[in-house]
């Protein structure tokens, strides 16, 4: 095979960077990430070529999909000119599997199984952004009972714990702070140990299903969460130390990857990219959902809008979510982890010996699926990574006619040719480690 | 809830609590300006859905059922309220204007849109396949996709 052939087999033609002579105007804006209404003349000055007499000739590289710093399998073609950054194009679909297409082949209680395996590092939040969309069709979001909501939320804490310590993990990795990537880790894995003692699952849980959680927490769990809750904060004293007051790593963060507030919200981030501009937007205090309305805790912003506001935002995160842990754990209620409504959970095992009922529902639940009502309803949550949506139609069926998830990577990578631009490909791996992205959530 | 509810002269419908807005498809750039202008700062979600087996869905009074529907999810940040907009498209000229330039962050959602429907956005910078494989045939998520039993459409996978 000959190099032109192999790179027209590798070619993603129109999805690449072209060179600017192909281009229009528009797309070029793009790619130099402008992103407010420009004048033309400022337009025209940000796409233009930086004046240099001794290099003038650019160049344009492939920045993944294989590369350890791209987290997994994003692939960035990046225009360059001496080591600055001109433009940057983020080309996806590389981990792409169509889950969208196969929730739609899947019932209500499979689906569970499909959307976990999205945002792979926050599973909890998937599932349970779209139990709760499943529970608004059928109309029984209020009578969800209280032992189950607050399950749900200690799960959900926890697991935005779990996800904000392998990103300070991986962000240190990326900037060469290697020892912080097997803290975090391990950090990370004791939050995982306890998901594996409740779920059976290190990850892919498939535990908060429509109607409720799969089944009660296992004796012990509350000295298990302490255990976490008490080993964890001499852990981030750690990493201030090591992070946070260092000199190294504030150089290699401060000022990298700068997005104002306006930008930040007409490109549509969300989490922690819109909080380190300023802007106080947190699900959940802002819409609450659950019980995050009786909590008590701070929504943490930043001012510069740079990698080291969105590294701080996320190391204090999780403070704040061992806050909630806590409010959780003095008012967890006793009660049913489901409901109680025969159409939607199935029958305990030993109901199934006794009651022909009981053994019809079973049946019925596992091989058709309960149906649920015409309509269509979207909800949003805050998942570490921002807002995660889950938009279904149902046509009345026991399948979804439609599902959608609105992923925050797959929004959030699009800040990346902004926060760019102009800068060195050395901090480009920083800029990407900052905006965080899981790409099985931008795929899907 | 009145019959004949309306936002900016677009009839207005509720779905499960939640506003949902039904422009016609002239008016859908112009509405989603003034919803801009009221305070809708984010544009949180953009997708399409293919009602191909599924015509007879509820609709207000004089918004006629087309094939294709894209659903647009709005925020606002001020007064903490969500909206839906919802537009018909036909399958005969599956084309709609782009909020681009309202909003550049549904640049990557139109694209979504365009490489899973085949629906086209006008004025979109860079309308190209964003997910899927630059020689793919046909668009995944139209209701006539069938899944399995289709040959590989991967490059290099026949020889």
């Amino acid at each position: 095979m000959t190099a032109v052939e192999n790179i027209r087999q590798t070619s993603e033609g129109g999805q690449e960077m072209k060179p600017r002579s192909e281009i229009g105007a528009r797309e070029l804006m793009r790619e130099v990430g402008a992103v407010l209404r420009l004048s033309e003349a400022e337009a025209a000055q940000l796409g233009q070529l930086p004046v240099d007499s001794d290099e003038d000739q650019t160049m344009i590289i492939n920045m993944g999909p294989q590369h350890p710093s791209t987290h997994g399998v994003l692939r960035l073609m990046l225009e360059l000119q001496g080591e600055t950054v001109l433009r940057c194009k983020p080309i996806i679909g590389y981990l792409h599997t169509g889950m969208e297409k196969t929730g739609e082949d899947l019932t209500y209680l499979q689906g569970g199984t499909n959307v976990t395996r999205m945002d792979y590092l926050s599973p909890l939040n998937n599932e349970l952004v779209f139990s709760m969309a499943v529970e608004k069709l059928l109309g029984i979001e209020d009578d969800i009972p209280e032992r189950a909501v607050w399950m749900r939320m200690l799960l959900s804490e926890l697991n935005r714990m779990s996800s904000h310590l392998l990103f300070l993990a991986t962000n240190g990795m990326d900037i060469g702070a290697v020892s912080m990537m097997l803290y975090g880790w391990r950090e990370r894995e004791e939050v995982l140990r306890f998901f594996q003692k409740v779920t059976g699952l290190r990850m892919n849980h498939n535990f908060i299903r429509p109607g409720g959680l799969a089944a009660d927490l296992p004796p012990g769990w509350r000295d298990d969460v302490l255990e976490i809750l008490d080993m964890l904060p001499p852990r981030l004293e750690e990493y201030d130390i090591l992070m946070t007051n260092q000199p190294i790593w504030r150089e290699r963060l401060q000022g990298v990857g700068v997005i104002t507030a306006s930008e930040a919200l007409a490109l549509g981030t969300s989490g922690p990219i819109l909080r380190s501009t300023g802007v106080p937007w947190d699900l959940r205090r802002d819409m609450p959902y659950m019980k995050y309305d009786e909590m008590e805790f701070d929504v943490i912003v930043g001012s510069y809008g740079d990698a080291f506001d969105r590294y701080a935002i996320r190391l204090n995160e999780v403070r704040e979510s061992m806050k909630i842990v806590r409010q959780i754990l003095d008012r967890m209620p006793s009660g049913d982890y489901r409901i109680q409504n025969k159409k939607v959970t199935p029958p305990p095992r030993g109901r199934i010996d006794e009651s022909m009922e009981a053994l019809i529902h079973h049946f019925k639940i596992f091989t058709e699926g309960f149906k649920v009502p015409e309509g269509e309803a979207y909800v949003g949550i805050e998942s570490p990574r921002g807002e995660i949506g889950c938009y279904i139609v149902s046509d009345g069926g026991p399948k979804p006619y439609r599902i959608h998830m609105r992923a925050p990577s797959f929004v959030n990578i699009q800040a990346l040719p902004h926060m760019m631009r102009g800068g060195l490909v050395a901090d480009a791996v920083a800029v990407i480690s900052s905006v965080d992205p899981v790409l099985g959530d931008v795929d899907r | 809830m009145t019959e004949s509810e309306s936002l900016h002269g677009s009839p207005v419908s509720w779905s499960r609590g939640q506003k949902v807005v039904h422009p016609s498809r002239q008016n859908y750039v112009a509405l989603l300006k003034k919803l801009l202008d009221d305070g809708f700062t984010m544009c949180t979600d953009l997708t399409a859905v293919d009602y191909l087996t599924h015509p007879g869905r509820e609709l207000p009074a004089g918004v006629e059922a087309e094939r294709f529907e894209v659903v647009v999810n709005l925020i606002s940040l001020t007064s903490k309220d969500r909206l839906r907009v919802r537009v018909q498209v036909p399958e005969a000229d599956p084309t709609i204007a782009s909020a681009f330039d309202l909003w550049p962050g549904t640049e990557a959602m139109e694209r979504e849109v365009f490489d899973m429907f085949g629906v086209r956005f006008d004025g979109h910078p860079d309308l190209t396949r964003i997910l899927m494989p630059e020689d793919w045939e046909g668009h995944p998520l139209r209701k006539d996709f069938a899944v399995g039993r289709i040959p590989v459409q991967f490059k290099g996978a026949n020889s």
